[in-house]
């Protein structure tokens, strides 16, 4: 299971290092994106994987079973799904107003602060 | 008590500055000038019951950790040195409230003021070093704001930041120096370090120390080869000039000179540098002043004269050289602010202070005259002036000298006499030569911007007061005088002693010097139009000077740092990327191998048919990401990729991630639809070698990051916090969900955090989007049965919504997904009604959710502290049971995840609705616009 993960983790972070390199602007908040999937899932992965057993106590019981996920990564990453697509929309409003103040998506004519 | 109050006087003084000056324009100046008026009648009381080398001291703790107390001490030379602060101070404030007179800007002016006059009390009164050296930085900072307080105009910020750079280099040496010097004495105590005297000076330490420290004294006090950022400095308005660059910064020097004396006093090192470098100053300043023509200029090379002249008497050292420097700076302070305040009233009354063109001003400005005439008189040493009685000691003092008498009598002669042909030129010519005898063959008052008339009551007062204590000084009490002197002197020269000053002393030979020194004054002065017609002279000393040298070296600085920076910063964020990702990739692989190489190949185990599907889907939909070329291939790959990613989470035992990662993969379209089809589809800009570059590249990072996974699963940990907090989470926080838990309890402060930053980020998606607000709302469907659908389904996710946020805390659930549940409804609502019927339907705007949220997570925290609990504890209420719900149990947490709930409410709907209000023209728009849009001011950028 930890294999299939890491080579879903390698795929995504080698699509998002290719994109964040394009000097589109477009391209470069995909890579953003992909980032923080890349992201998530590697710190969800790194704890440990258990399957189908979610971090919950049963209903009588006050202490979870023995063998349940990680609650902590997922507390984590939790919170970083959201972040991330704040991140994702500040980024995207951002550049949709850049690219309208400079006339184009390009990174290479993002050259100086007072456009 | 009387040492804090001098220090937080000035401090009230800036604080409260920027109002006073608003709520009473006119009187600023007259109600700040009572704290240095307050101050000074303190120090005054002083004189008198400090003898020898008695003081007074108080010290608290203010970095125990570090050994650093705010030691803070009144001595006799201390006290000397206090008085001319707040005692011209006051006067500066007058006047300035007259020279700022509507100025806006004057209550910053007054603020800068107060903090430099804190900076200066501190420089007297401190007795710790460090505590001195802070104060002494202040003095810097707030000089560099004065001079630069003009500052539209580039050469005023330029010459600001020059005297900045040169004094702060100073100091930063001094720091050094007083590092060495306290680690040689054991001790950051001033007073303790004074104590031991010459014999600190034998240590090794000491010695390295003092070169450092007069670097320090040298750049404050403007000498040799430092002395040109002084008349530059005269870019600052003339109540800065009178105050800092001529009464009191830039003696600081020289106090430190006369503080330091009893430690190094005599030693070769100490007065072959002050000897020298004074004489040189003293020259080099009084010669290029003969050349000036520009009032507060020639006032400027005569200050650096006089500083010359203290250095040099400092640097001699002994009793009757001390005492002398103690007369002549005390005489300094009253006449130059004077002279200064004068200049700055010609300027006012005839729009120019070139003295060529000026003459015959007593008529018109005969308050002024009086107070420059009297300046000038007490500058060029005529008795009975203060001016005359501190020559007398200083030629005292050089004919004293065994072998050097001859030669430094001689320099005291010719400078003096340069001194008073310039004091002449300042303080007589503008008045009394006469206006029919034109300077340089032209008419004056035809010359003139404007005709020449007095200045107001706060412009001529101060001058009048402090010229006529240049006067009255020879004939106040000796014992008096005895007393303000004698213990200064005592501090100096390590030793107590009592100082008898008098005015008259007979004839003998300094009386001789002095007559020889006024002729030779008045003739130079009666020669002065032969100097002014070749100020090119002047001017090409001063370009020959020092300054090159630190032009040279600033410049080759600022260069080098571009190359430098240039090499980094080239602004290709490819390469960038590639620096950063690269050595990041090279790091990593390094510690791959350092723990013991790659990982074994993992287990197979778990693997299904399934989650291969699941995996392979990931793969694909990220390659079809980044390699896609039209936008909604990309966001099909990047949805294929969340939603795979949601269905790992869900199979792995995290359904709160699966669930949120569902929402919000779905927010992201919705999103997404909305900006990214408003935006130019993805071009190619790179050349295909570049392309296969990077594709190599990204595939490196990808193997590193595979490699990494692996190990990193590989890796057996010890137990960790994640077991604690599992067995905490029902008995002590009442949860079942321990995620929620953690999100809402264990770490709730973690989570506002979070919220803020969804809270800021909705905040700047608006500012970035403003611009557009105002346009039509995008055309809402008219699909019917999308229109009832929509209506069902909000209803539906408000219902679902609320379930979340209950149960959240037991089950899968929680504010986030609760909020972003509803969101989606909302949303969903808006494209069948529009954007405005949804803000309607929401009864308040998002950003009021987002801050009634933050609001709620934080008061929820409070509870806790009320009850003698930390921030954010969590507090329940006893459980009781309703119908339906069955057993409740209400607290704090909840309380704080209702908070989450709105914020991430807010903040997508925020963000949602600004991008559709501004999505609805048409994308060409966006490219064809730009240029337009290039001449407002960029909102985001």
């Amino acid at each position: 299971m930890e294999l299939l993960n890491a080579i879903a983790i390698g795929a995504i972070a080698a699509a998002c290092i290719y994109s964040l390199l394009r000097r589109s602007l477009l391209k470069f908040i995909v890579g953003i994106a992909l980032l923080s999937q890349a992201v998530n899932l590697l710190v969800f992965t790194s704890a440990g994987l258990t399957p189908a057993a979610p971090p919950i106590i049963e209903p009588g019981m006050s202490a979870p079973p023995e063998t349940i996920a990680d609650p902590l990564p997922q507390a984590l990453v939790l919170t970083a799904i959201v972040i991330g697509f704040g991140l994702l929309v500040f980024t995207l409003a951002l550049s949709r107003r850049a690219i309208e103040a400079v006339g184009s998506d390009d990174l290479n004519n993002f050259k100086n602060t007072d456009t | 008590m009387l040492l804090l109050v001098a220090i937080i006087g000035p401090v009230l003084g800036a604080l409260i500055a920027a109002s006073l000056c608003k709520a009473f324009p006119k009187k600023a100046g007259w109600i700040l000038a009572s704290i240095p008026a307050v101050i000074f009648v303190g120090l005054l009381t002083q004189v008198g019951s400090l003898n020898g080398l008695q003081a007074e001291s108080v010290s608290f703790a203010w970095v125990p950790s570090l050994g650093v107390d705010f030691q803070l001490q009144l001595n006799g030379l201390g006290l000397l040195f206090a008085l001319m602060i707040p005692g011209v101070g006051a006067f500066i404030f007058v006047y300035a409230g007259g020279y700022l007179h509507g100025h806006p800007l004057s209550g910053r002016f007054f603020t800068f003021l107060m903090l430099f006059m804190t900076g200066m009390m501190g420089i007297a009164l401190s007795d710790n070093l460090i505590v001195f050296f802070v104060f002494w930085e202040l003095t810097s900072i707030s000089s560099y704001l004065l001079i630069g307080f003009n500052h539209e105009d580039e050469a005023a910020r330029k010459k600001a930041l020059q005297a900045l750079l040169v004094t702060g280099f100073g100091g930063v040496a001094m720091l050094a120096g007083f590092i060495l010097l306290a680690t040689a004495g054991g001790s950051y105590q001033f007073s303790t370090l004074i104590a031991q005297g010459a014999s600190l000076a034998q240590n090794p330490l000491a010695q390295a120390a003092l070169p450092l420290l007069l670097l320090g004294a040298f750049t404050k006090s403007a000498q040799f080869p430092f002395q040109f950022w002084l008349p530059n400095a005269m870019a600052a308005p003339t109540p800065v000039s009178a105050y800092l660059h001529s009464a009191t910064m830039v003696k600081a020097g020289v106090f430190l000179l006369f503080k330091l004396s009893p430690i190094y006093g005599g030693t070769p090192a100490w007065s072959i540098t002050l000897i020298t470098c004074g004489t040189i100053t003293l020259l080099l300043g009084a010669v290029t002043g003969l050349f000036q023509r520009d009032l507060k200029r020639i006032l400027a090379f005569t200050t650096m004269s006089v500083l010359g002249m203290l250095v040099l008497l400092i640097g001699i050292g002994g009793e009757l050289a001390l005492k002398s420097a103690i007369l002549f700076m005390l005489g300094h302070a009253l006449y130059k602010a004077t002279l200064f305040m004068t200049a700055g009233n010609v300027d006012h009354g005839t729009g120019t202070r070139e003295v060529t063109l000026l003459g015959g001003l007593r008529k018109a400005m005969p308050l002024t005259a009086l107070a420059a005439g009297l300046a000038a008189l007490s500058k060029g040493g005529f008795p009975p002036l203060l001016g005359f009685v501190s020559k007398e000691y200083v030629y005292k003092a050089s004919i004293d000298l065994a072998s050097l008498a001859p030669v430094l009598t001689g320099i005291a002669i010719v400078g003096n006499a340069m001194l008073l042909a310039l004091a002449f030129k300042a303080g007589v010519h503008p008045y009394w030569s006469s206006a029919a005898k034109p300077g340089l063959g032209k008419s004056y008052s035809s010359l003139l911007p404007h005709t020449p008339h007095e200045v107001p009551f706060s412009m001529w007062i101060g001058p009048i007061i402090l010229a006529s204590l240049g006067l009255t000084f020879g004939f106040l009490p000796t014992e008096w005088i005895s007393n303000l002197i004698g213990p200064a002197l005592s501090i100096s020269s390590g030793v107590a002693t009592t100082v008898k000053v008098s005015l008259w002393h007979g004839f003998n030979l300094p009386l001789l010097l002095s007559l020889v020194t006024m002729a030779l004054g008045i003739l130079i002065y009666l020669a002065r139009e032969h100097f002014w017609k070749k100020q090119r002279i002047g001017t090409r000393i001063e370009r020959r000077s020092t300054e090159r040298a630190y032009e040279f070296a600033f410049h080759q600085f600022v260069e080098k740092s571009k190359e430098v920076t240039l090499l980094l910063q080239n602004g290709s964020m490819r390469f960038y990327l590639w620096v950063i990702l690269g050595v990041s990739g090279l790091l990593l692989s390094y510690k791959l191998l350092a723990l013991g190489g790659l990982p074994a190949f993992p287990s197979t185990e778990g693997i299904s048919i399934l989650n291969t599907t699941i995996t392979i889907a990931i793969v694909l939909g990220a390659l079809v990401a980044a390699a896609a070329r039209s936008i909604v291939n990309a966001l099909a790959g990047l949805g294929v990729v969340g939603f795979g990613i949601a269905l790992v989470y869900g199979f792995n035992g995290a359904p709160d991630l699966a669930i949120t990662q569902i929402v919000v993969e779905t927010l992201t379209v919705a999103f997404m639809l909305y900006a990214v089809l408003k935006l130019p589809s993805f071009k190619r800009y790179s050349k295909k070698s570049l392309r296969i570059q990077d594709a190599i590249f990204a595939s490196c990072g990808g193997i590193i990051v595979f490699l990494l996974v692996l190990k990193s699963s590989a890796l057996e940990l010890a137990p960790t916090i994640s077991n604690q907090l599992s067995e905490w989470s029902y008995p002590l926080a009442k949860g079942r969900n321990i995620v929620n838990v953690i999100l809402v309890d264990f770490r709730a402060l973690d989570t506002f955090g979070e919220i803020a930053v969804l809270g800021i980020a909705a905040l700047g998606v608006s500012i970035c989007l403003r611009p557009h607000l105002d346009r039509r709302q995008l055309s809402a469907d008219d699909n019917l049965i999308f229109r009832v659908g929509a209506n069902a389904l909000l209803l539906t996710c408000i219902a679902l919504s609320i379930v979340a946020l209950y149960r959240g805390h037991n089950e899968p659930g929680g504010g986030f997904i609760g909020g972003l549940i509803l969101a989606a409804g909302f949303i969903l609502y808006a494209m069948a009604f529009g954007e405005k019927a949804a803000r309607t339907k929401l009864r308040a705007s998002p950003i009021n959710y987002i801050g009634f949220g933050l609001a709620l997570a934080l008061v929820s925290g409070f509870f806790g502290p009320m009850t003698g609990k930390p921030f954010m504890s969590a507090l329940w209420l006893p459980d009781f049971t309703l119908p339906l719900l069955g057993k409740v149990h209400l607290g704090t947490p909840l309380l704080f995840d209702v908070g989450v709930f709105l914020c991430v409410v807010g903040f997508t709907l925020q963000v949602v609705f600004n991008l559709q209000a501004s999505s609805s023209d048409l994308p060409k728009r966006a490219v064809t616009s730009a240029k337009v849009e290039k001449k407002e001011p960029a909102n985001c950028l």
